[in-house]
């Protein structure tokens, strides 16, 4: 007999016992419409048919999940397949693409590492990435704060406004933006980049945010401004810990964001060495039309796996914060 | 412990009067009730007590204490929102503790007055669970103790019980006001619920349009009102308007005042001819609707009493004279009153 099957059986000795407690009080003397039929038979059939439907259902589920997730999963195997693969097996077409026919290599990685600046590029990108992460914190979450508790339409505006600056696509903005970085001496240096990512990041988390904030109720705050805090003291305290799904979203979001902006990297930045990697393996791995392709995917693959790695980890937050935002920004 | 007091206060939104120069003070440790229909300002006055809401116009004063420009946490008041409004993050105890820890209490201090609370209201069972885990009447309790626990010197509480189903609401009226016996503090308790406000406040302050038409004891409040707005908000069914032909003024009577006139009724009872339509069986009463002239009149028996009106009919109903309020036709004012419930 099966777990479940036992359970089952419990539980239908306990209403027997229960229906028959009430049988016993004068108060109902009918059993209802409900009560329960005693034929055995009847009953496991019945039990074991539901038991095919519900296996037959998860079933298609799981073929259904099975060829998504092998679907997804595909560009990245081959990007894994070709980082271990020597030139030879790459490149001749008559033999089987997805064998080892050579045996597997680390020479990619190697020369990834010590015939380019990889490990500067990795350097930049973490620092521009983490940096980027602060301004746009710094800056979108009072905006996105007092945008959202504005009273009226103005706020609501005033936040959509904004989200559209961040559709002007930077292949315009990079120009007049190379004079601001000119101006400021950030020519060739990846403090440029640190200064404009914000220009993108901030407008859109401001209004991810803004979706966050709202759906937080005002009497929350008001509440601790009662308990004995000040309006910052309760920001602090209740709306920063409640919005921590949004504020993780802000974070990943940034992140990723910084990591694969390749316009401005490419217009600001020209000496290797304060190249992130973005534009870095690009320039650096593709030398007029001779493609390192082995290096090109074990440098993606390095920072692609510690990302996913992250993302899976906040996955269900990550959810939350896009479907909060989307539906109530 | 304080009184709370309110001079001229006004809230004006974007020239709208929400709170229209509301004069009105609590005694010390009383529990008064602000009734009024939906959007008549009571939510607003709350706030602008509690801090929440800065007034156009007034002042406002807690313990003798002029307060009116100061910050909610500088006005040692609890407040209890109708959401309830329990941190989601924290569990219980953190947000039963939460006012504590704002006045840095030692940590020791904090784990008694948490207990304390949380005897006082039964809920130490679940302590380490999140709000979302409690039923609304166990919420409710929370909120309460987290009020409670810094003895504040006024509670303000905004419709309480509004989210409770009909049931659990009677009961937590009898917790509610037993509890507000036993710590004495003084209660600003903001209802448009009749019934409740009958059944717990020491005094009721009837408020209508941003502001207050009378202020008095549930018994003053139903038998003398001062005006027929008063007179026709509470009660259910509300008191019967008469216009007078004799003098131009408005009789009211309560429905359950109105009875068959039999011979013998002396000189202190007042006949009307009643026609009625329609009889209603409510299980403990039986309501009569019907008119006086041209004006509706209800009248309300006792469902076992043994009343035999017939439907379309028209009879000799009468009122005693000490139960005949007169009010003014146009402005609704109390005649035969010499105070006209109004604070001064
Ligand atoms: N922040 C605000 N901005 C503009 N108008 C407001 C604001 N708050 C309240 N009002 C208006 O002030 C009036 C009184 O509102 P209030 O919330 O005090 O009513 P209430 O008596 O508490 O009603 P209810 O019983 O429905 O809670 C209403 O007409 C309302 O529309
Ligand atoms: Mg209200």
């Amino acid at each position: 007999m099966t777990e479940t099957a036992r359970r089952l059986q419990e539980d239908d000795k306990t209403t027997r016992r229960q229906v028959g407690a009430t049988l016993a009080s004068p108060a109902v003397a009918m059993p209802g419409p409900n009560a329960p039929v005693w034929d055995d038979a009847a009953n496991e059939r019945e039990r074991r048919q539901a038991r095919i439907r519900q296996v037959a259902t998860r079933g298609v589920l799981y073929v259904t999940a099975t060829f998504f997730a092998l679907f997804a999963a595909l560009p990245f195997a081959w990007m894994i397949l070709t980082v271990f693969k020597q030139n030879t097996d790459l490149y001749d077409p008559n033999r089987n693409p997805v064998l080892f026919n050579d045996p597997p290599t680390l020479g990619n990685i190697t020369f990834l590492f010590e015939r380019t600046e990889y490990a500067t590029f990795a350097r930049n990108t973490l620092v521009v990435a983490v940096l980027v992460v602060l301004v746009t914190l710094i800056g979108a979450v009072p905006a996105a704060y007092s945008l959202s508790r504005l009273a009226g339409r103005w706020g609501e505006g005033l936040g959509i406004a904004i989200f559209l600056v961040y559709l002007v696509p930077p292949t315009l903005l990079f120009i007049p933006l190379s004079r601001v970085v000119a101006d400021l001496g950030l020519r060739n240096t990846w403090w440029a980049m640190v200064l404009v990512y914000p220009t993108f990041t901030i407008p859109f988390c401001t209004w991810l945010l803004m979706g966050f904030f709202k759906s937080i109720p005002r009497d929350i705050e008001e509440q601790a401004m009662i308990d004995g805090y000040s309006r910052l003291g309760a920001i602090w305290r209740t709306v920063l810990p409640v919005s921590v799904p949004g504020l993780l979203t802000v974070v990943v979001f940034s992140f990723a964001l910084t990591m694969h902006e390749f316009v401005y990297a490419l217009a600001f930045v020209t000496s290797s060495h304060q190249k992130t990697i973005s534009i870095g393996v690009t320039t650096e791995l593709i030398r007029g039309d001779v493609f390192f392709w082995q290096s090109l995917m074990a440098a993606a693959a390095i920072v692609a796996i510690p990302i996913a790695l992250l993302y899976n980890l906040f996955l269900d937050r990550f959810i939350a914060g896009f479907t909060l935002g989307a539906v109530k920004g | 412990m304080a009184v709370v007091e309110v001079r001229e206060l006004s809230k004006r939104f974007d020239g709208v009067a929400a709170v229209d120069g509301i004069d009105l003070a609590s005694t010390d440790g009383e529990f008064l009730v602000l009734l009024g229909p939906s959007g008549c300002g009571k939510t607003t006055l709350l706030r602008m007590i509690g801090g929440l809401e800065p007034p156009t116009d007034g002042d406002i004063l807690i313990g003798g204490r002029v307060v009116t420009n100061l910050p909610p946490r500088a006005r040692q008041i609890a407040m209890v929102f109708q959401s309830y409004a329990l941190y989601p993050h924290m569990t219980v105890y953190n947000n039963i503790a939460f006012p504590l820890k704002a006045a840095k209490l030692p940590k020791a201090e904090q784990t008694r007055r948490v207990a304390w609370a949380a005897g006082i209201l039964g809920i130490e069972g679940f302590l380490d669970r999140k709000p979302r885990q409690l039923s609304g009447g166990q919420r409710q309790r929370v909120a309460l103790a987290r009020a409670l626990v810094r003895e504040p010197t006024v509670f303000l509480l905004d419709e309480p019980l509004s989210n409770l189903d009909a049931q659990r609401r009677a009961s937590a009226r009898d917790e509610l006001q037993g509890f507000q016996r036993r710590v004495g503090t003084t209660t600003i308790y903001v209802t448009h619920d009749q019934v409740e406000a009958m059944g717990m406040g020491d005094r009721i302050a009837v408020m209508e349009q941003g502001r207050i038409r009378q202020v008095g004891t549930p018994h003053e409040i139903y038998d003398e009102p001062a005006d027929t707005f008063v007179a026709t908000f509470l009660g259910s069914p509300p008191m019967n308007l008469i216009p007078d032909a004799a003098s131009g003024e408005l009789l009211g009577f309560r429905p359950e005042h109105f009875i068959p006139w039999e011979a013998g009724m002396g000189n202190d009872w007042v006949r009307f001819p009643y026609h009625v339509h329609r009889t209603e069986y409510l299980g403990a009463e039986r309501l009569l609707y019907g008119e006086v002239g041209e004006a509706k009149a209800v009248a309300r028996f006792p469902a076992n009493s043994d009343i035999n009106t017939e439907i379309g009919s028209t009879t000799d109903y009468a009122v005693r004279r000490n139960d005949l309020k007169r009010f003014h036709p146009e402005t609704g004012l109390r005649l035969d009153r010499p105070t006209n419930g109004r604070q001064p």
